[in-house]
């Protein structure tokens, strides 16, 4: 049966993905945060999965104000690299496991999980800057690693869901992935996220602090953190901040959440302040 | 019974809910034009005219033309469909967030190299942190005017 061995999560900001197509990632502004995914790239060779799923949302690329799903998973074969309005990002495309991934929709859906089925769409810099952080940067005619099964979260427009939902939807997707008959490893990434605020006088919000309770709550007690309120969010890490809810996707499809297996084993953390407008948040977690 | 909104007294700070989006909805629809290569040059060709061809509000037009983000969010415009504007513009999203602060670009990025806005006092509106209205505009280019 396929089975899901470890979790990711990291940030997701747009201007990563454009120090790194622009050759910038060794600039004294970018070269800690790069360096912090150093033992990330190692890892993933050393852990290559069969799979990627990959949480993340939508920056109003794929999904305008016309349609607006909650949860959407990619079941097509391949997605093509968003043009943004700096046009595409220089990297490949995205191959999808439509197979798996139409298995997970059928399952979560019958667990009682509204999800958009989506068979055309493409993936912006949500998607494509943890692949370049977690992967490096594909050679020409070099592709990612493995298919991804592209999973949308809508955290722009209100009401967005909870944690708890999130952690719940985390958990049926484990189920889901555990009744796939082909024998596959597959990584669930939760990505975008830690303190940020683009808008308004209080743009540039950053608190290290509660950053990094977060960072401990998710891997120690994943449970309490789940019942915080999206307000706490918004307050204490910036409006865009909510984007932190995905994480608890990836969080809840960890073996220990629904058995007596122990606390996932951290293989990396990192942090750094600032990218961008942003701090920048990391962690990978091994099943035990 | 009215929605609960928990989320109108945070300083500097408009969430994007149904309501926002509903009074948005043609300003953010003309942002995800811009994701068109084809669009961003009939745009920067003649900003009024392709302006024109959308349902927008005259305000909202002239939020726009301004590039007056923080104008364009009171009208319903989201960041995320706003930062297509930015990128037609070819600035980057620090310069984007920046501009809504009253600080220069070079006073934004000095606060982001120094760890960032602190949460201390821009919790809740009526603190003192610089982010409420009593501080705004902020930055030293307003102190060296004096104002």
């Amino acid at each position: 049966m396929a089975r899901i061995t470890a979790s990711v999560y990291t940030s997701h900001v747009p201007a990563i993905g454009a120090a790194l197509d622009l050759g910038r990632d060794q600039d004294d502004y970018w070269r800690p945060l790069f360096q912090g995914y150093e033992p990330s790239k190692q890892w993933m060779k050393d852990n290559k999965p069969d799979v990627i799923f990959l949480v993340y949302n939508d920056h109003a690329t794929a999904f305008s104000l016309d349609m607006i799903p909650t949860f959407a998973i990619g079941t097509a074969d391949s997605y093509t690299p968003a043009d943004e309005g700096w046009g595409p990002r220089p990297v490949p495309t995205v191959v999808g496991h439509p197979e798996l991934a139409s298995h997970i929709a059928q399952s979560v859906i019958q667990q009682d999980f509204d999800l958009t089925i989506v068979n055309k769409m493409d993936v912006d810099h949500g998607l494509t800057v943890p692949l370049s952080l977690m992967c490096g940067q594909p050679g020409p005619g070099q592709g990612w690693p493995c298919p991804v099964i592209p999973f949308a979260v809508n955290v722009v427009q209100y009401p967005v869901p909870s944690g708890q939902r999130c952690f719940n939807l985390g958990r049926a997707i484990r189920n889901a992935v555990e009744s796939f008959d082909e024998d596959l490893n597959v990584h669930i990434w939760g990505t975008g996220g830690m303190s940020h605020q683009l808008q308004g006088a209080r743009a540039g919000l950053i608190n290290k602090e509660w950053d990094l309770n977060f960072l401990d709550r998710l891997v120690d007690n994943p449970h309490g953190l789940a019942k915080m309120p999206h307000i706490d969010y918004v307050r204490e890490a910036g409006s865009e901040g909510i984007e932190l809810v995905m994480w608890l996707i990836a969080r809840g499809a960890m073996s220990d959440i629904d058995s007596p297996a122990p606390v996932p084993r951290v293989a990396h953390r990192f942090y750094h302040v600032p990218a961008s407008n942003t701090a920048v948040g990391h962690l990978i977690l091994e099943n035990q | 019974m009215a929605l609960h909104k928990p989320y109108t007294d945070v300083p500097g700070t408009i969430i994007f809910d149904a309501e926002q989006s509903r009074k948005g909805y043609w300003l953010n629809q003309f942002c995800m034009s811009l994701m068109k290569a084809e669009n961003r040059a009939r745009f920067k060709a003649d900003e009024r005219a392709y302006l024109d061809e959308w349902a927008m509000t005259e305000e909202q037009k002239q939020a726009v033309l301004a590039r007056d983000l923080n104008w364009c969010m009171r009208t319903g415009g989201n960041i995320y469909f706003l930062a297509k504007i930015g990128a037609t513009d070819g600035l980057s999203f620090q310069q984007m967030a920046g501009s809504m602060t009253g600080m220069t670009e070079e006073e934004y990025r000095a606060m982001m190299l120094a760890g960032g806005r602190s949460a201390q006092g821009n919790r809740v509106v009526g603190e003192d942190g610089d982010a409420q209205a009593h501080r705004q505009p902020q930055g030293l280019s307003r102190l060296k005017e004096g104002n």
